[in-house]
């Protein structure tokens, strides 16, 4: 090693090991974002709007006005997360440039090339990248993403979604560990994912780096649900500033995630919360509304 | 011996995984009961405000300060964890347990865009020097005269220790060198032989 090197992928998947176990939200203000860090967040998402926000606006979704992102750095001390479009290197260039500390690459807003990702391994930030089976988990892997987050429905309140992407990653990851070394190679290419990563998830009987649950979290019962499912931690979107008591929906949903094993707890923190924001049945949904279709 | 990991939130599969490769029985910690029976305490690199809060609403702060009142109860800290073991913290300053005489700086080496490998040389060590891991890493701005310097890089001390008491700025559960967890263990185990 040279003497000092940065941007390693060691510090940045280094950087989700620390994040393991907390809760990660969406604020569009720095008044939001105070609520989430006193709450106990271990990470806050700078947006423009929320998902459910975005889903009722239309149109193109982009990154977030840089001086809101700038706002946001400052009123917090825990790490600040912004989102970029897929494939949209150039936003990441400059998210990269105002030193956030984690970039998103999410399908919430609006792609912007229908073919490839961003090539992760050009930025010295670490990126996360939303996946709904081992498959696609791998790809980003493979294109440098150093966190990945299964991607339920953003922006619904409904979390069957998060639930079937976890499970899907799974019971892949179980499959995989059971096949014999000399049929990886198909299963790879199944995948379509490379066979090296393919491998090494047989090895470490895991993603090679953090999952966590994003897409429709909205109750502290929803997040001790995906940690109890194998989540390395939650991503909270909408769930917090669109229910009616935000700081106190923060508090629990955060205490419900450390304590996901103990019933009596998540009920207590369960009491008092106010309501979640409303939630949306996923027929009632077009296909074109469907964010999680976005991204290959 | 049984060395417990603080598991409120962060890295704490990686510091299980090092104990497991020296053959060392460790332990989740997420409640003062959990503390009964323990020979020493790691709390992990995490989120240093969310994991103080958490210990301070459950009790953990006063019930892992009563466990050191006897002086013989050794405590390491990674990167979060020296910060709650700071007796002084520069800036919002997070619930904590100040164990050791010195100020902390959090997060005074930078954003992630600054966070770096390193060769740290350690003498307490011996040879080679060891792969230092520094995320959002923070700085010792001023150390106590109990407190020992075990290692700087850039003229910044990145390892001390004082008493029963270990901090590291970097993190040593990253990496695959077992040597500073072995020097924890060693630590533990003198003080649990008495």
């Amino acid at each position: 090693m040279a003497n000092s090197e940065r941007g390693t992928f060691k510090v940045k998947s280094g950087l989700a090991e620390m994040l393991k176990g907390g809760v990660i939200m969406d604020v569009t203000n720095r008044e939001q974002a105070m609520i989430a860090e006193k709450a106990g967040a271990v990470a806050v998402m700078a947006l423009e709007r929320v998902p459910s926000d975005i889903r009722k606006a239309g149109g193109v979704a982009r990154m977030a006005d840089p001086r809101k992102v700038k706002e946001i750095m400052q009123a917090v001390s825990i790490p600040v997360m912004a989102k970029v479009r897929i494939g949209h290197f150039v936003e990441a260039q400059v998210l990269e440039a105002l030193e956030v500390d984690y970039i998103d690459e999410s399908e919430v807003l609006t792609p912007a090339d229908d073919q490839f990702h961003i090539d992760k391994w050009a930025f010295r930030i670490p990126f996360v990248c939303g996946a709904r089976d081992l498959g696609e988990a791998l790809r980003r892997i493979a294109e440098g993403a150093a966190m990945i987050r299964t991607k339920g429905e953003p922006g619904t309140g409904n979390v069957v979604e998060a639930v079937r992407h976890l499970r899907t990653v799974n019971s892949q990851i179980r499959r995989l560990v059971a096949t014999p070394d000399a049929e990886l190679p198909d299963l790879a290419k199944e995948l379509g994912a490379p066979l090296s990563l393919v491998q090494e998830v047989k090895v470490l009987g895991r993603l090679p780096v953090v999952n966590f649950s994003a897409g429709g979290v909205a109750s502290p019962s929803d997040a001790a649900l995906m940690m109890q499912l194998g989540a390395d931690g939650i991503f909270v979107g909408s769930g917090i500033f669109k229910s009616s008591d935000p700081a106190a929906m923060a508090n629990a949903v955060v205490r419900a995630t450390l304590h996901y094993q103990d019933a009596q707890i998540i009920a207590e923190v369960s009491e008092n919360i106010g309501e979640s924001m409303p939630g949306l049945e996923m027929k009632t949904l077009q296909a074109e509304d469907r964010m999680q279709e976005r991204g290959y | 011996m049984r060395i417990g990991i603080l598991s409120i939130q962060g890295d704490v599969r990686e510091h299980e995984r090092m104990f497991q490769r020296l053959g060392l029985e460790s332990a989740r910690i997420r409640q003062p009961e959990d503390l009964v029976d323990l020979s020493g305490l790691v709390i992990p690199g995490g989120e240093s405000t969310t994991i103080g809060m958490l210990m301070q609403e459950y009790g953990l702060i006063d019930a892992i300060k009563e466990k050191t009142r006897s002086g013989h109860f050794p405590i390491w800290g990674t990167c979060a964890g020296l910060i709650l073991l700071a007796k002084e913290v520069l800036g919002p300053s997070p619930a904590r347990l100040g164990l050791v005489d010195m100020t902390a700086d959090r997060n005074a080496w930078g954003r992630q865009v600054s966070s770096f490998e390193a060769d740290i040389a350690i003498a307490a060590l011996g040879s080679p020097p060891y792969p230092g891991v520094f995320i959002r890493a923070p700085r010792i701005k001023r150390l106590g005269q109990e407190v020992t310097a075990l290692a700087s890089y850039q003229d910044q001390v990145v390892m001390a220790e004082s008493g029963p008491y270990l901090v590291t700025a970097f993190h040593p559960e990253l990496t695959d060198d077992l040597r500073v967890h072995q020097y924890f263990a060693q630590k533990v185990e003198t003080y649990w032989r008495g």
